[in-house]
């Protein structure tokens, strides 16, 4: 579980927290079996299979109509699945009504009663449990403080930011100590500043709470950072499940390394054991998937302008060089690979590098690492 | 001139054209309101001080503390007023409850039978119910034939009928703004409700009914005010044995011939009306002012 930082974009002062993790011993794992729910003749869930392993924090990701929203939905209760069955640890969920499964949730737009101040609002689950006052009282400010909102008890929602009606929504949907907290892009109303500090936010908390965690998101970004798996949703069906970095680094499929990050396809074919590109082979380090119908991803930043003679584990390219875009940090290259398609480049901009870049028109080789070359079954969907 | 000073008579000037433009165009209104509201509403204050002999007087004002009669007639207003409003209540925040559940298309076919009424007069309205509850009418001819009772009741010169024909004609004012408030609440806070454990039942009186009164008061106290003095509907069904405040101006003026009397009666409902909407509001305010509900 602790390897979560190991890939790139996570801030190093994250392993401080991490040191006072403590999961809960009683989060539950959530198991989905076949759930099938239609909508006249569409599929919104096409046969779903899914384990959340107790403690876990998942992201559904998927573009929107993808599927993943009517999955969170079932989970919660709000939507009845034609068929399929839903375990919460080893008690089936899947015909129990909302109110009795116990499960925090975050809506979208908070759900914030407005009828209600902060205070009415996180005690609210509680006095459905009929927790005595003066211990409503306590855990309430316990919960606001948690989500750094100590003091602010009295004050009405309409007097909230932003971002403090998302911390008084989360205060209230963990106050009753659900083992289970879904999440319905939670910070999409945010702004982007707001949204990243938010991630790092939930993601503490989430170590802190331990509570098994499905939150849903269409922000590639937002699932990489604070997942400890992804399952990629879409077509109502699960294309792939796993960890960010196997998911960037290795999609199963052609959608998946689509959707997630940048990627130019290069048609390849088989041949044997290996793949050609242009008559060439590809070098590679990595399986070759099967089937027929191949394709190289090339990622923007893994794609390196050669200078001088290629390193022997380079896959080279030819190409003209038909844009180049400033980014401030980065430079973005569009190159046209000769007789093949248009591949981004990115690259760090460090002292001149972006003045000795060529320019459009200037013929230009494209290195692609073996390490970095892979290839992608497409299965024609 | 300075740099600052740009353009700045110019926009100063245009500024104040504008507001003169908004002036002209509300000033038909506002004449509209002088003529037809603030000078006979003087007229009425003026006349209501004014004695049979034509001098200054109080007789109007003190006939009706001295006269029971008056009293009477005050508390049979308010008794309608609010047997109305509760009835209209009972029976118009279920249905817009009902319609807020459907989904648009359908609600806003009920929307429209419920403003059905509204394109056929009121008079028209008021003597259907007088055919269809008198002693002979539609209602006692089948309610005997199928057994319902033996003999025609009297459902109507009563209070029953004047309660029949008002809630009829009161229930839209009271159900559209409450289907307004409901059809504002975002479902997500009945799920959200749901979510963190409540029941239907109890998501319904925490949640749905806290957020709907806003619409609900609305609606009740318009149906209250437009009750205070109505007359055709209770003149009618009321068969002479209800009087309100309304009708006994109107005898005073047709039967009596004293004008200073109906004038003072009519200042003494338009007060009246004045304090419930004061209070009304106060009330709002304060419900308000401490965020509600609890």
């Amino acid at each position: 579980m602790h390897d979560r930082c190991g890939w790139q974009g996570c801030p190093q002062r994250f392993h401080g927290d991490l040191a006072v993790t403590n999961t809960l011993s009683d989060a539950l794992p959530i198991t989905v079996r076949n759930v099938t729910k239609t909508y006249g003749r569409v599929h919104a869930l096409d046969d779903v299979s899914l384990d959340v392993k107790s403690g876990e924090f998942l992201t559904l990701l998927g573009p929107s109509g993808s599927g993943k929203t009517t999955l969170l939905m079932v989970l919660a209760g709000f939507t009845r699945p034609d068929r399929g069955s839903l375990k919460f640890g080893d008690a089936e969920m899947i015909r129990q009504p909302p109110h009795l499964r116990d499960v925090g949730m975050v809506f979208q737009n908070y759900a914030l009663f407005p009828h209600m101040t902060v205070a009415g609002n996180v005690g609210y689950p509680l006095r459905l449990r009929r927790v005595p006052r003066p211990e409503i009282a306590e855990r309430v400010e316990k919960a606001l403080e948690t989500v750094q909102l100590a003091g602010y008890g009295e004050r009405r929602i309409d007097q909230l930011s932003g971002g403090q009606k998302q911390r008084v929504a989360l205060a209230r949907s963990i106050v009753f100590e659900p083992r289970i907290l879904l999440m319905d892009e939670p910070l999409s109303a945010l702004d982007k500043k707001l949204r990243d500090r938010m991630q790092i936010e939930l993601r503490q908390l989430h170590e802190k709470l331990g509570m098994t965690t499905v939150y849903v998101t269409h922000d590639q970004r937002e699932a990489l950072t604070m997942s400890d798996r992804i399952a990629v949703v879409n077509f109502g069906r699960i294309m792939q499940l796993a960890t960010p970095q196997q998911l960037y680094d290795q999609p199963d499929n052609k959608f998946v390394a689509d959707f997630i990050g940048e990627s130019t396809f290069l048609d390849v074919q088989r041949n044997g054991d290996t793949c050609l590109a242009f008559g060439a082979p590809i070098k590679t380090t990595r399986p070759v998937p099967p089937g027929d119908n191949l394709s190289l991803m090339m990622r923007p930043e893994r794609i390196h302008l050669i200078d001088g003679p290629p390193a022997p584990d380079d896959n080279v390219f030819e190409a003209t060089v038909s844009d180049l875009v400033y980014q401030g940090e980065s430079f973005l290259l569009y190159a046209h690979i000769a007789n093949g398609p248009e591949v981004a480049v990115r690259g760090a901009i460090r002292g001149d590098t972006y003045a000795s870049l060529p320019k459009p028109g200037a013929p230009v080789r494209l290195g692609l690492h073996a390490a970095d070359a892979v290839i992608i079954a497409d299965e024609g969907r | 001139m300075s740099v600052t000073d740009m353009n700045a008579a110019g926009l100063r000037r245009d500024e104040h054209l504008e507001r003169l433009k908004l002036f002209g165009l509300s000033s038909p209104a506002l004449l509209l309101v002088m003529v037809i509201l603030v000078i006979p509403v003087g007229w009425l204050f003026y006349v209501s001080f004014i004695g049979a002999d034509g001098t200054f007087s109080l007789e109007n004002y003190e006939r009706m503390i001295t006269r029971k009669s008056y009293g009477r007639i005050f508390w049979t207003t308010f008794e309608v007023s609010l047997l109305t409003t509760g009835i209209c209540i009972l029976i118009g925040y279920p249905l817009a409850y009902f319609m807020a559940q459907l989904p648009p298309r359908l609600a806003n076919l009920c929307l429209i039978a419920v403003l059905l009424p509204f394109w056929t007069s009121l008079l028209v309205r008021t003597y259907a119910w007088l055919v269809l509850l008198q002693k002979n009418g539609l209602v006692n001819n089948w309610a005997i034939s199928l057994g319902l009772w033996d003999e025609p009741i009297k459902i109507v010169h009563n209070l029953n009928g004047t309660l029949i024909g008002m809630v009829h004609i009161m229930l839209p004012f009271l159900i559209l703004p409450t289907y307004g408030a409901m059809r504002a609440i975002d479902r997500d806070y009945i799920k959200a409700a749901a979510n963190l454990g409540a029941s239907p039942r109890r998501a319904f009186w925490t949640v749905f009914f806290p957020l709907s009164t806003p619409g609900l008061f609305a609606g009740a106290l318009m149906v209250f005010v437009l009750c205070l003095g109505f007359f055709v509907t209770p003149a009618v069904l009321g068969g002479g044995k209800v009087i309100m405040v309304s009708m006994k101006i109107v005898s005073n003026i047709e039967l009596f011939v004293n004008w200073g009397a109906a004038s003072a009666l009519g200042v003494v409902l338009l007060v009246l009306t004045a304090a419930v909407l004061w209070i009304a509001s106060r009330f709002v305010n304060l419900e308000r002012a401490t965020g509600g509900g609890h």
